[in-house]
């Protein structure tokens, strides 16, 4: 289990109880957090669950998978810090990550 | 105007496995699709990425399951309209009479919305601002490359749309290929040709850059683009090319009076019915207690929406269930000689 902050695009913070093995992406479409569309469902093949990442936590991400930096090519208005959330899969070691929701997705 | 029995929103395979189903029991359909091809998202996301949970199929790609499918109805030979999207759907008396964007215009008991999350739409720039340039200088997409002869011409991307179109258009025109990575995602072949032509400077190569400003009265005059050291850099340019891939967007059916939650409709698991007498929505775009995003889902929900429509469309017929290995009508219909 990880505490995961999500602040999305209207400035309010939503800090939620995300369960291992669960990706960033799932814990906040299944909490009705605004702003990740997830399309695709996590196939990594959308880019609508585009998230910057704290920069804090930035270098304790797991490095991205191939195909992963090719998606968010597309993303709307990427940055060094862009994440897919979907391919984010929380661990205890993730408990504080922090990640920030785009205005919007595309 | 077009009549028919049903009329499909949506080619992905399960719009394409509902007009088997209906053709099966004898109803005449048609298909519409905002896409240039066939497939859906199967065709349009993952062409090349296997599949594992096709009931008898232990593994395909996208491209082969839309295949197969295109296979199993070509029989019935159903009009499929694509690059057209349905603009309008509003009740006539019984019928319902749907609209297109490229004016065409379906009278039918019954319209079957397998619309996936909506329509594919071009990924477009960031800036707000663009907006006032579309279609005239700010373009996602090529219709005629002779309007950018002898002009400046800045390309947007890293896919083989956004090189190949640099390689082409820098044949006739000033070419500048902007993107935010060093890294091409496009075939090797086509990065070694940008890079060619970038050293001969018949293409001016920007990487590590994103649009950030646009500049013009009524044409596009330059735009500002920025580094991710901060650095900005203007260009002078007549037009702007983004190739950012597509997205799904609800579009219009949003207007058409459905119960929608979250860009899915609701319906219910009899018939695959919305709230709207005639209307179903079937595949990855209904939502009803239990439901599962998978292909296979989408094929179960066809078939019964399609047993619904035989109602709508033969008031006075009894309809009558019948096997594919034992029907001789079925087999008729299938074109199947025995």
């Amino acid at each position: 289990m990880a505490k995961i902050t999500y602040n999305t695009h209207d400035n309010k913070t939503h800090i939620i109880d995300v369960q291992n093995g669960l990706t960033v992406m799932e814990g906040a479409v299944q909490n009705d957090i605004p702003g990740i569309d997830a399309d695709c469902g996590g196939g990594m093949a959308c880019a609508t669950c585009h998230v910057y990442v704290d920069e804090e936590w930035q270098d304790k991400l797991p490095a991205k998978e191939d195909g992963e930096e090719d998606m968010l090519d597309m993303a709307f208005e990427p940055k060094q810090n862009s994440r897919l959330s979907c391919q984010i899969v929380v661990s205890d070691q993730l408990d504080g990550l922090v990640v920030n929701i785009p205005s919007k997705q595309g | 105007m077009i009549k028919t029995d049903a009329l499909i929103i949506g080619a992905g395979p399960t719009g394409l496995f509902t007009a088997h189903q209906l053709k099966l029991i004898g109803l005449s359909c048609e298909i519409v699709d905002n896409l240039d091809k066939i497939g859906g998202q199967c065709i349009e996301l993952y062409p090349d990425k296997p599949i594992y949970d096709i009931p008898a199929v232990p593994e395909c790609t996208g491209e082969e399951l839309t295949n197969n499918l295109i296979n199993q109805i070509k029989a019935f030979n159903i009009p499929i309209h694509l690059s057209e999207r349905v603009d309008e759907v509003k009740k006539e008396n019984d019928s319902w009479l749907v609209k297109t964007n490229a004016g065409k215009t379906f009278s039918t008991p019954n319209v079957i919305i397998a619309g996936g999350v909506g329509s594919f739409e071009p990924r477009k720039f960031a800036p707000k601002e663009c907006e006032k340039f579309e279609n005239k200088s700010i373009l996602y997409s090529i219709k005629d490359k002779k309007i950018f002869e002898d002009k400046t011409v800045s390309i947007f991307g890293g896919g083989d749309s956004a090189l190949d179109w640099a390689v082409e258009l820098s044949k006739i025109s000033k070419v500048n290929l902007i993107h935010r990575r060093d890294d091409f995602r496009g075939a090797q072949s086509t990065v070694d040709k940008v890079n060619e032509l970038a050293k001969l400077g018949k293409i001016n190569l920007y990487t590590k850059y994103q649009l950030a400003n646009v500049n013009g009265e009524n044409n596009l005059e330059s735009i500002d683009i920025k580094h991710d050291n901060k650095e900005i850099k203007n260009i002078k340019t007549d037009f702007a090319l983004g190739f950012f891939g597509l997205i799904m967007q609800l579009g219009p059916i949003a207007n058409w009076g459905l119960n929608i939650d979250k860009k899915t409709i609701e319906v219910d698991t009899e018939k695959f019915e919305t709230n709207q007498k005639g209307i179903y929505a079937v595949g990855d775009i209904c939502n009803y207690p239990g439901k599962l995003k998978l292909i296979l889902s989408g094929f179960h929900e066809g078939a019964l929406a399609a047993r619904a429509c035989f109602k709508l469309a033969r008031p006075d017929e009894k309809y009558r269930f019948e096997f594919t290995t034992s029907s001789k009508t079925i087999k008729n219909r299938l074109g199947i000689k025995e």
